[in-house]
């Protein structure tokens, strides 16, 4: 089974089932070891995931405050214990959506070149019922819950990700991982936002197939949010249609207290006008779902966006780089023949002051040799630094692309499957009434 | 999904409930905002004309030939179409071309075509209700729109006239009393001209006026003995016009929202074509769910016009005809009231005793011939009452689930499209 199959059945899956896995690779490596996995076998292969619970906890916050929060039970159990019918009880800890939060920025960090998954959303956006926007909201936590699993899946079974300790760790460690992650000093690492918008802007060459990549990606965004917009709309006038259809019932019922003839059948026509009220809030459920999919290539296309971020950067430091070799190349060559290429500073203040003599001009020069050999070194070194990333991250890229055309087309099916087993539902609720209705009079 | 609890929490945020029960209801609560036509009250206009001490037929006689079972030999067929702007110099109006076909004797001639105005069909209904006090008359459609005036010369509001005026006059030809009222005939059959001279007979302002006076003094005076079964038509009549009512409201309420859903829907299918533009592998499904969006939205306005065009009027019209039956009942009572107080009169005075006794004997006879074909019609209008319901309502439930056919075609072409082995039972497996 394909990773992205088995995402799909745990996105639609609502209760505690747990996916199951088809890989029953048996030479799984020793959980205790650092190396988490085979080379070359995401995770998912060994190890069985889910987020299957979440609980509501109190507790005092930073600033000594009670606050109220979620957390959700990960679950874990190696997949040979269940090929051998060895049904063992699950490895389980809890963890909070901070908790995730700070994976996913550990992962940002250590693998910039690498499409990370997105998280599910923060606070509730794009809602057209006003309840759903309240993160206590059941529904909400309950989709946040899938979500969650959603994450995990996606990371246990990317080939690099996946491999990584402070991952494996989140999943198996109860206490302390925050220290661990903490101690990775990986927020050192960072890039900050001014330095990366800098590079955004200063990039001289930039990579032809970066810049149509960072495009996509903001036309992705928009596009989407547009979608989830007036699907938010829709949503909302859908549900003022189904649910006006419920006071047909109430009258209907009400009237036929004096009809003779038409009561039976106008009480039990409005049954079904009952009926058919009701049924726009399962409808809606599953548009919600199909909003999430959306949502999370929308937040996809943030990780993507960010990738040809920090190639920008990355270039940006490399171009730095290739411009002050040159520039000192220059002044070594001023320096050596004591003319002046370019204006200076240095060289007008030399030639109204005075020259220099041979001794200051050679100690000069040595410090120059040094740092030219210095900036070269840089230069290569940068080099290869742009190369791999860009070698690395398109690899990703091209994972990444095959994922989403995937993952889309599946989700339109599913959308359009949801619409026809919404009109069928309609069919029988009117054949129903028509029957009633027909009844009504000779 | 527990949205009950969710709406203590919520209301304890200060925000709506937005809760299914609450949202019921608070869909409901939208008259300002729809688009009501003002009731012409029409029939309160004819309460004063009510009172004509000549009947042009004897009803006694009348009421032995009404025999409902034999009123289904049609024999006088009316087509109302062709409506036509006229300008004056003092107004414009819109007539309409009226043709009759009949075998009936009593015509000179087999076909008749004229051209009549609104202001004509309401001069026959008040002759009608003249001449027959307690027969159940159709409504007529409303006379003025209270959006703005031009908008009775826009086209559908012409349309939805004119059927509402051909249902009007088949009904009385249908009627086996009022379809031979001269009135009836001469609208039918006279020239413009002709028409209007005619219109001119009749009594005069004075004695009409004089018969206002009647009307309001036996209102005033109210009905002592009212018989039961009246009283229970009154209250029979009290609950129709309030339900019909509330479906009348229902009904235009839920055109509105589906009308709002469609065009959030019309919103959707560009953007999917937008996006297409930015993919290469999702090219070809997104530009099918853009056309498969686009299809739905041609089905879904093809739905909302059925439900306007057909349901809505219907429902409006019995909206109407609960107030003609309150303005039929009304005039009973009033009729009884008159003969209960020549009656309490005779008890008192002493003079005159001999024309009072007249008087009441001619009352009691009207009396009873208004209760007599009260009775009659009643039962005739609720047969017709509740075919038309019936009809109506199976109509919508046909209209929406041809609806839903459609739409379902669309998405299975959809899903045939993509060459997928979906099952739609998601049996997949791998």
């Amino acid at each position: 089974m394909r990773g992205s199959e088995i995402l799909e059945r745990m996105a639609d899956s609502r209760s505690e089932d747990v996916a199951v896995i088809g890989n029953t690779d048996l030479s799984a490596a020793d959980p205790h070891n650092n190396t988490m996995t085979e080379e070359g076998v995401p995770l998912l292969k060994t190890m069985e995931i889910s987020v299957s619970e979440a609980e509501k906890r109190t507790g005092k916050n930073a600033v000594s405050m009670q606050e109220v929060y979620t957390v959700y039970l990960i679950e874990t159990r190696p997949v040979n214990t269940i090929s051998e019918g060895l049904s063992a009880a699950p490895d389980s800890l809890w963890r909070r959506y901070s908790e995730f939060e700070l994976l996913r920025n550990y992962l940002l960090v250590t693998f910039p070149y690498i499409v990370v998954p997105p998280l599910p959303e923060k606070r509730a956006e794009f809602v057209w019922h006003k309840l759903s926007a309240d993160n206590m909201d059941p529904d909400f936590v309950e989709r946040r819950r899938i979500g969650l699993e959603n994450f995990l899946l996606r990371v246990a079974s990317h080939s690099v990700l996946s491999k990584d300790k402070i991952f494996y760790l989140f999943l198996t460690q109860d206490d302390g991982w925050k220290d661990v992650v903490y101690d990775t000093g990986f927020q050192a690492k960072a890039d900050s936002r001014l330095k990366a918008l800098n590079a955004t802007f200063r990039v001289k060459h930039p990579d032809k197939r970066y810049t149509e990549l960072k495009h996509y990606s903001d036309e992705l965004h928009s596009v989407i949010s547009q979608l989830l917009r007036v699907r938010a709309k829709v949503a909302d006038r859908l549900y003022g249609v189904y649910k006006v259809h419920g006071n047909y019932g109430r009258v209907f019922s009400e009237w036929s207290a004096i009809e003779r003839e038409m009561g039976d059948g106008l009480q039990s026509a409005g049954h079904h006008m009952d009926a058919y009220a009701a049924s726009v809030d399962d409808i809606l459920e599953e548009e919600e779902h199909y909003a999430d999919q959306l949502k999370e290539y929308l937040y996809y296309s943030e990780a993507l966006r960010a990738v040809c971020r920090k190639h920008e950067l990355i270039q940006y430091e490399l171009e730095m780089a290739a411009q002050d070799l040159v520039s000192k190349k220059q002044q070594r060559e001023e320096l050596a023949t004591g003319t002046v290429r370019t204006f200076s500073l240095k060289g007008m203040t030399s030639k109204l002051f005075g020259q220099e003599t041979p001794e200051q001009r050679e100690a000069k020069l040595k410090i120059l040799e040094q740092q030219i050999v210095e900036g070269e070194e840089l230069v290569k070194t940068s080099n290869a630094e742009c190369d791999e990333y860009v070698r690395n991250a398109w690899v990703d890229i091209d994972r990444f692309k095959e994922q989403k055309n995937q993952d889309l087309k599946e989700a339109l099916i599913s959308y359009a499957v949801m619409q026809i087993s919404m009109c069928k539902k309609g069919i029988q609720v009117w054949n129903n009434a028509k029957e009633c209705f027909s009844k009504m009079s000779h | 999904m527990e949205r009950e609890s969710l709406a203590s929490a919520a209301s304890a945020n200060g925000s709506p409930a937005k809760t299914a029960a609450d949202l019921s209801n608070h869909m409901l609560e939208l008259d300002e905002d729809d688009d009501f036509e003002v009731f012409s009250k029409d029939a309160t206009l004819t309460d004063a004309s009510s009172f004509s001490a000549s009947m042009p037929t004897s009803p006694a006689s009348m009421i032995n030939q009404y025999k409902p079972e034999e009123q289904d030999i049609k024999d006088v067929f009316i087509t109302v179409d062709c409506p036509e702007s006229h300008v004056t110099s003092i107004e414009t109006f819109v007539t309409y071309r009226v043709i009759t076909k009949t075998t009936r004797s009593e015509f000179d001639s087999s076909e008749y075509e004229v051209r009549r105005r609104y202001q004509d069909f309401l001069w026959l209904k008040g002759k009608l209700e003249e001449a027959h006090p307690t027969l159940i008359i159709n409504p007529l459609p409303e006379k003025f729109v209270m959006k703005g005036m031009m908008e009775r010369f826009n086209d559908d509001f012409i349309e939805t006239r004119r059927k509402a005026l051909y249902k009007f006059v088949n009904r009385i030809a249908d009627h086996p009393i009022l379809s031979f009222n001269e009135d009836f005939k001469v609208f039918l059959t006279a020239q413009a001209w002709e028409l209007a001279s005619h219109k001119k007979q009749g009594p005069g302002l004075l004695s009409r006026m004089g018969e206002t006076v009647r009307a309001v003094a036996a209102s005033v005076r109210g009905v002592q003995n009212r018989p039961e079964e009246f009283t229970a038509m009154n209250d029979y009549v009290e609950t129709f016009s309030q339900k019909m009512g509330m479906l009348d409201k229902i009904t235009r309420r839920i055109v509105k929202e589906q009308k709002e859903y469609l065009e959030g829907m019309k919103e959707c299918g560009p953007v999917y074509t937008l996006w297409s533009g930015s993919e290469d592998q999702l090219v070809e499904p997104l530009k099918a769910i853009a056309g498969c969006i686009d299809n739905c939205c041609k089905v879904t306005e093809e739905q909302v016009a059925g439900l306007s065009e057909n349901q809505v009027p219907i429902l409006h019209e019995y909206v109407l005809c609960a107030e003609t039956l309150k303005a039929v009942l009304r005039r009973r009572d009033n009729i009884q009231a008159e003969y209960e107080s020549k009656v309490d009169a005779l008890a008192n005075k002493k003079a005159d005793k001999e024309n009072l006794k007249e008087e009441i004997g001619s009352l009691e006879d009207k009396l009873e011939c208004a209760n007599s074909t009260l009775k009659v019609d009643w039962e005739r209008w609720k047969r017709d009452m509740q075919g038309d319901v019936k009809s109506a309502f199976v109509d919508m439930a046909d209209t929406n689930m041809n609806y839903y056919k459609k739409l379902l075609a669309i998405w299975e072409s959809f899903l045939t499209s993509q060459k997928t082995d979906v099952h739609l039972d998601k049996d997949t497996d791998s």
